[in-house]
């Protein structure tokens, strides 16, 4: 699989994350302790933004009345419907054998790695008034410049 | 309260399925406190610094998620969820393509046990719906709200705004003090019948009693589960109290109460009538034939079944596809996404209707 550069590490203090478009996909990088994980920024409940949710623990019990809290801040709740995921391992809690996110590899390495591809770039200029202005190719096109 | 992740671009891109005219029936705009303050008049603002509001207790708050809102709803900058137009418009309105949304602000101006202050603070929020929303976009329609256990000074505030074309509905909320079919009631049903408006009834407040029939529950869960419990009061009330023979042109629409309840619910009065009816002289029909003939629903929080094709049996036991209206509940946590609420095993036709065609009927929009 290609990797692409998305951060770099003192981007993403521990216990934050990052959202970020990879190749038309919107992803969430988390650092836990010093790792890092990737996750799909789409819940696969109703497709809400999931990696905007809040973090949470593991609430478990093994008898009833009993309340155990534990893993804090591994576990994210969507933003949404509150549908709770690993972040390390994109498992769903509530219902683990049919719910699942997408998780992607995540390596820190020395330093960017050229990837396959290079996205299109144009040159530049900015005038004495301060415009900035954009060379495209090919003939002049009358069009909408707006702002995303 | 815990602080919210305030990052809000990057949200994956929908698939807005442009054929569709989608109305939302349900979105809550969130008027704070000095949006209050600069509508209350002069007198009720000085009552209002004084003494501030006075309701009944056993509300849950945060309610899941701080202030029961989706967590990327909140807008940059710290304002509360649903309090900002721009970030509203975007957020819903445009990421959906959604033609018309039908605001219900839940302001408690209609629990207020100070009746005369609940007028003052209906007015103010009917005349901030106005002002800040539905005069500045046109795809947006308020609700009228009134402080609805006086009937008498609720009329006076439907016949002030009734007649704005910005208002499409009176807002009344689920736990009243008595249950809706009751003579107090009346002059409310009749004040908006002036007007040709439907009568909403959203999901909310304690009235000053518990949901449940059995008291007081200990978790928010069960208040979410068991909102149904609440509307079907009130469906009961208004049927057997012979409401529609009264008003027969009154419509009545249900908001986040889900739908699949209303099957049972007919079954259970159809039966009862037969063998009761002789206590309910003003009641001329089958309770199934007045909840079919004047109630709408809101299909928000939607039935999720773990068997899918339970839903589509559910839809055809209920009978009443040309009567519910798709909503969100934006902003709060349990929205439902225009793309994604609706099941797939429902036919074009069905999906068309409830996405947009009989919102559009009911509240005489243009689509």
């Amino acid at each position: 699989m290609p990797k692409y550069a998305v951060a770099t590490v003192d981007q993403i203090p521990e216990g934050q994350r990052k959202i970020v478009e990879v190749a038309g996909r919107s992803i969430g990088i988390f650092n836990l302790s010093g790792e890092f994980f990737a996750l799909r920024n789409s819940c696969p409940h109703q497709g809400g933004p999931l990696c905007l949710g809040r973090v949470t623990g593991f609430l478990s019990a093994r008898v009833p009345g009993e309340r155990t809290y534990s893993r804090h801040g591994e576990i994210l709740r969507c933003s949404w419907h509150a549908w709770e995921f690993d972040i390390r391992t994109g498992q769903s809690w509530h219902n683990p054998d049919r719910v699942r996110v997408r998780k992607y590899d995540v390596f820190v390495d020395e330093g960017p790695v050229m990837g396959p591809y290079k996205a299109e770039t144009f040159p530049v200029s900015v005038d004495d008034k301060d415009v900035i202005f954009v060379e495209l190719p090919g003939p002049l096109t009358a069009g909408v410049v707006s702002e995303a | 309260m815990v602080k919210p992740f305030s990052a809000v671009s990057n949200s994956p891109t929908r698939d807005v399925n442009t054929d569709l005219t989608i109305v939302d029936s349900d979105i809550h705009s969130y008027m704070d406190e000095d949006c209050l303050r600069r509508f209350l008049s002069p007198y009720w603002r000085n009552h209002y610094d004084n003494f501030g509001r006075l309701g009944y207790t056993g509300s849950l708050m945060p309610r899941a998620m701080p202030k029961a809102a989706r967590h990327d709803a909140w807008p940059p900058g710290g304002a509360f969820p649903g309090s900002k137009l721009a970030f509203m418009q975007n957020q819903l309105l445009d990421e959906w393509n959604i033609r018309y949304g039908i605001l219900l602000p839940l302001t408690g101006a209609g629990d207020q046990i100070n009746l005369e202050f609940g007028l003052a603070m209906a007015r103010a929020v009917n005349d901030w719906q106005i002002e800040d929303w539905t005069s500045k976009e046109p795809r947006l329609r308020g609700s009228i709200m009134v402080p609805y256990e006086d009937g008498s000074l609720s009329a006076e505030e439907i016949h002030r705004v009734g007649n704005h074309p910005g208002m499409v509905q009176v807002l009344l909320i689920t736990r009243t003090r008595e249950p809706l079919g009751s003579r107090r009631y009346w002059p409310i049903y009749e004040a908006a019948l002036e007007y040709d408006l439907p009568i909403a009834i959203h999901f909310g407040s304690t009235g000053g009693h518990a949901m449940t029939g059995a008291g007081w529950p200990s978790f928010y869960i069960e208040d979410h589960a068991g909102m149904a419990q609440s509307f079907q009061s009130q469906i009961t009330s208004m049927v057997s109290q012979g409401l529609f023979e009264l008003f027969p042109e009154l419509k009545i629409v249900i908001v986040e109460g889900g739908v699949s309840w209303i099957v049972p619910l007919m079954w259970r009065m159809d039966k009862v009538y037969q063998q009761l009816s002789h206590e309910l002289p003003r009641v001329k029909e089958m309770p199934s034939a007045y909840i079919r003939r004047h109630f709408w629903l809101s299909t928000q929080p939607i039935e999720e079944p773990l068997e899918p094709h339970q839903f589509t049996e559910m839809l055809n036991q209920l009978d009443m596809t040309d009567r519910l209206l798709f909503a969100t509940d934006y902003p709060h946590w349990d929205f439902d996404s225009p793309d994604r609420a609706i099941p797939r095993a429902v036919s074009s036709r069905d999906r068309k209707r409830i996405m947009g065609e009989n919102a559009l009927e009911l509240y005489g929009l243009t689509a």
